[in-house]
């Protein structure tokens, strides 16, 4: 494993040939804002918190889906970069209808934490209500379109990890949704394998184990890792 | 100079929300005799006071903007208010109170008055003000120099917060002080 | 076939057509069939079958493409033996028995032609669009006969792909799409990548509203991309192309896809492309409906079969494209452009246009103006030139008052940079963009706040959805921009849309999202003060907005007025 050089927010540090920047920004103890990445998932750039100043390039640039490299001078945080995710982050909630204090995640969620640690207060943004269901017909889990971002890890986890590809997106733009086989109620899918993972690595509470009230819902995305690692070295092979 | 002469003038105003930031107001314990000593109360749910006075410095709006006595009185209080608080999540975001956006008005007037079995039936819509068509935060109506998130917000910010107007100094909440929910 | 077997077709089908006695050439493009050209066509054939054995086989008719005024369509261009040429406008069954009948009596016609030194055609530069009303699209012994794949010929037998790359260079010939992006230095980069496959893509997908340029090349002349994307295919050392057309293109798809056949079976395209060892496969793919598949990489996802949404770059796709490997893709209009550098040398190609932009630019004139429709003009012409001489001026005695380009990407030129010279760099350094060529004319009657909102509207509904900026801020930025419009707004309103417009800018994924706050942005610029009339005085300088609703904050007096509630009990 070779290892490069960079100058991150005026400090040279180091990180591995071929690594994602995002991660070794986070590897210097910086904490780097982002909903849509998870170490794991493939990357998407689609939530634009991770956005950062690279030298040379002449926009700013998502950390997620830049690759680190030999020489790169990088800025992850300066006033404009701080304000437009605050604006970024307005817009996320606008979108849809984030009611904390009757949510399911409440304190354990990461667009709450986030809204927090950058300092967003309030949203100057007309907040948009749409009229969006909840789909509870699946035994275990239900989902919650009203909390949810678009930042499709469970889309990807779906896919990628566990190999179902339950669940995708229809329409674009505003009126984008996620949805499970063609559109079909999630109780009604044939390919869900009801492993859970996607519930486990939505950032809010828009996917839920049914039966949690407000604040219980804890998820953990740890698990990933350890699939991941463990199917690398073979470990679930007999 | 007299001592009271020096006390900042609060006032707690009650818009579309269920008290329970005015709850949190009263349980910062202790906190309370000590505000007692910088403060006069001068308007709000709890005290006395059936027009909202002039020259008021601090003033924490609980509940977000409904209807139109909501915006008439929002008016009034920034014409007459140093330092205007957005107080709690309802003001801040709309919160619970702007859950009814994504229904129309008529099938919820409809729900609560015509059809449900309540107390105070078809007769309490004559004393009802003219509704928004949709519930606002705060800062959509007026302009609001401080937000305090939190449904309701703890005692810790409400102190914090509060002192920090009473000193005149910036209020620096730490991430988790500043969380909504 | 070899080349020589091309020349010799070519030559026979020259011969053939000199020896008619009339050539009668209908256009048959998408504007001019609206107007009735087919019903033009059916009263033309029956005329040809009630004549006498005689003076049939002395007659030709061809359904052309696009011959360019749209507005003034059906056309009928009749051209005599001897090389005379009349372009007769609006012609209707009635009046091309008239014509004909003229011409076969050898009397003058009732009917006027245009002018001959009519400004529409006399002001143009015909490359891209030379052979465009000159042959049936789905004739290819028409296009072989005009000298289609002769370049292609001479390349692959004459040249190597260095050359190739270098010549495109040296012709400055950028980027048709909108980008401006030196054509050479793409194809240079594709043809350097070390890759054991690699691709050609044509970007047919063109979406801007009231553009349609890449449409009417790809109906009017398809051999003619298919020759540049073969050229390319050579030069940068790849064995397949694809073409993506819009879905909402279906004579463009199936005259390419007749084209594609034909050229293969010619020897044209396919294996051993002209008997030399140059193989070339060209795929039609059509789109489902999306905008945002006329940007590349979104266009690239979509060929290989996914969610037609883009994807960040770098990396480019001349280092990873299709299926992760170099990829070059330019508009259908640049390679149009191909052929005739390949014939005429990169000297000739940059003899027109100015220092930073070559050659020549087709646009889509239309709104209000006399003579819409495509034209092709050198790059550094002035709009002046573009709205007053080609374009015969607005009409009514309307006044001009500013020209969009560059779609919902562009912005709006007013009145007072009328002489700007039409090139990449002054169209930018005015707050617009060249774009694809899309090109509104308005006048007076225009609310510019509306105009914007119009061009949100179109984003917002196009935005893919992937990143947050785009798919919620143009939401927010129309809801602004509907205030505006209704009254509603006040001025700081307006200050939260330019800074929106600023955010959306500068963080969105990618070029759909980075350019939809243009025409806000631009029309701030040279028309503020019409935004400010629409929120302080509550007056729509031009008399479209209604302006009938109120802010929230001047509640109490107006409560009736507020978008408010109450049910009488």
């Amino acid at each position: 494993m070779s290892v490069i050089t960079l100058t991150i927010n005026g400090e040279l540090v180091s990180a591995r040939s071929g690594q994602n920047l995002l991660e070794a920004i986070r590897d210097q103890g910086i904490k780097l804002p982002t909903l849509c990445y998870l170490d794991g998932l493939s990357t998407r750039g689609g939530c634009r918190l991770c956005l950062v100043d690279i030298s040379g390039y002449p926009r700013l640039q998502t950390a997620c889906t830049t690759t680190a490299t030999e020489g790169m001078v990088v800025v992850t945080h300066n006033e404009k970069i701080n304000r437009y995710r605050k604006m970024i982050l307005e817009l996320t909630f606008a979108e849809r209808n984030h009611t904390c204090a009757v949510c399911v995640s409440n304190e354990h969620c990461e667009l709450q934490t986030m809204a927090a640690e950058l300092g967003m207060d309030h949203v100057r943004y007309d907040y948009l209500n749409p009229q969006l269901g909840i789909d509870i017909s699946h035994e275990k889990y239900g989902v919650d379109h009203n909390r949810c971002i678009l930042c499709l890890r469970c889309v990807r986890v779906c896919d990628e990890v566990e190999g179902a590809h339950t669940l995708d997106v229809r329409h674009r733009g505003i009126n984008s949704r996620v949805i499970t086989d063609l559109n079909r109620l999630w109780g009604e899918s044939e390919s869900c394998t009801e492993c859970g993972k996607c519930v486990e690595v939505c950032p809010t509470g828009a996917l839920f184990d049914k039966g949690m009230s407000v604040g219980e819902m804890k998820k953990k995305t740890n698990f990933l890792r350890r699939i991941l690692d463990g199917r690398e070295k073979n470990q679930w092979n007999r | 100079m007299n001592e009271t002469l020096k006390k900042k003038r609060l006032a707690t105003v009650w818009l579309g929300g269920c008290s329970g930031c005015h709850m949190s107001l009263l349980d910062i314990d202790e906190a309370l005799i000590a505000l007692v000593d910088r403060v006069d109360l001068v308007y709000g749910p709890l005290v006395d006071a059936k027009e909202y006075p002039e020259d008021v410095d601090i003033c924490l709006v609980e509940g977000a903007v409904t209807n139109v006595e909501n915006l008439e009185l929002a008016r009034h209080i920034r014409t007459n208010t140093r330092t205007v608080v957005s107080f709690g999540d309802c003001a801040v975001t709309g919160n619970v109170t702007s859950m009814r956006n994504r229904i129309p008005i008529s099938d919820l007037l409809n729900a609560v008055y015509h059809e449900a079995s309540a107390p105070i039936g078809v007769e309490a819509l004559k004393v009802l003000p003219a509704l928004l068509k949709k519930v606002i935060p705060l800062h959509q109506a007026i302009r609001v120099d401080l937000f305090l998130p939190g449904c309701p917000p703890g005692s810790e910010r409400i102190t914090a917060a509060l002192n920090a107007l009473l000193d005149e100094t910036e209020l620096d909440l730490q991430p988790h002080m500043r969380t909504f929910g | 076939m070899n080349s020589a077997d091309l020349q010799h077709l070519a030559e026979e089908e020259q011969q053939r057509q000199q020896q008619l006695n009339l050539r009668l050439f209908l256009c048959y493009s998408t504007p001019c069939l609206s107007a009735g050209a087919d019903l033009v066509k059916v009263a033309l054939d029956e005329l040809i079958a009630g004549l006498d054995e005689k003076q049939r086989p002395d007659l030709d008719i061809v359904a052309t493409g696009c011959m360019g005024p749209c507005s003034r369509g059906p056309l009928l261009r009749v051209v005599e033996r001897n090389g005379s040429e009349k372009i007769f406008e609006k012609v209707t069954p009635e009046s091309v028995r008239e014509i004909i009948g003229s011409f076969l009596a050898d009397r003058a016609p009732s009917v006027e032609p245009l002018p001959a030194d009519f400004a529409f055609f006399s002001r143009q530069t015909l490359i891209a669009l030379e052979n465009n009303g000159w042959v049936d699209p789905e004739q290819i012994v028409h296009s072989i006969a005009r000298g289609a794949y002769n370049s292609l010929a001479h390349v692959l037998h004459e040249m190597t792909s260095e050359q190739v790359c270098s010549e495109i260079t040296r012709s400055g010939l950028r980027g048709r799409g909108g980008g401006g992006y030196p054509a050479g230095v793409k194809w240079e980069l594709v043809r350097k990548a070390q890759a054991e496959r690699k691709f050609v893509v044509a970007n047919g997908d063109e979406g801007d509203p009231g553009a349609y340029m890449d449409r009417t090349i790809m109906e009017s002349d398809p051999h003619r991309v298919l020759e540049g994307m073969a050229i390319a295919g050579y030069a940068v050392g790849a064995e397949q192309g694809y073409i993506y057309v819009r879905g909402e293109y279906p004579l463009a798809a199936a005259r390419l896809a007749k084209a594609i056949k034909d050229a293969e079976r010619h020897g044209l395209l396919g294996s051993r492309v002209l008997d030399s060892s140059f193989n070339f496969r060209v795929d039609l793919r059509v789109g489902a409906g999306a905008f945002v598949c006329g940007e590349e990489t979104a266009l690239m996802t979509s060929i290989m079969g996914r969610r037609g949404q883009p994807v960040p770059r770098p990396p480019y796709p001349a280092q990873s494209g299709l299926w992760g490997l170099p990829t070059l893709i330019n508009n259908v209009e640049t390679f149009a452009s191909v052929a005739p550098i390949m014939r005429h040398g990169a000297e000739w190609f940059a003899g027109f246009g100015t220092e930073k932009s070559k050659g020549t630019k087709v646009f889509a004139l239309c709104g209000e103006v006399v003579n819409s429709g495509l034209i092709e003009v050198q790059m550094g012409t002035s709009l002046r030139d573009i709205v007053f001489e080609i374009g015969g001026g607005l009409p009514d005695g309307g006044t001009f008052k500013a020209a969009q380009t560059g779609g919902p990407s562009g912005g709006c030129i007013p009145a007072q940079h009328l002489d700007t010279p039409v090139d990449y760099e002054s169209l930018q350094a005015l707050g617009s963009i060249m774009g694809s060529g899309g090109l509104i004319v308005m006048n007076e009657t225009s609310c510019m706040p509306d105009v914007a909102k119009f061009f949100m509207d179109f984003c917002m509904d196009e935005s893919c959805g992937k990143c947050v900026p785009c798919r919620v801020g143009t939401v927010e930025m129309y809801e602004l921009l509907q205030r505006i419009t209704n009254g509603s707004a006040m001025d700081e309103d307006l200050q939260t849309l330019e800074e929106l417009c600023h955010v959306v800018q500068e963080t969105s994924l990618c070029g759909l999202g980075m350019t939809a706050p243009n025409p806000v942005l631009n029309t701030l610029q040279y028309f503020r003060d019409e935004y400010l009339a629409h929120i302080r005085d509550n007056q729509c300088p031009a008399g479209v907005c209604r302006l009938d609703q109120i802010p929230l904050l001047k509640l109490p007096e107006h409560a009736e007025q507020l978008a408010i509630f109450k049910e009488e009990p």
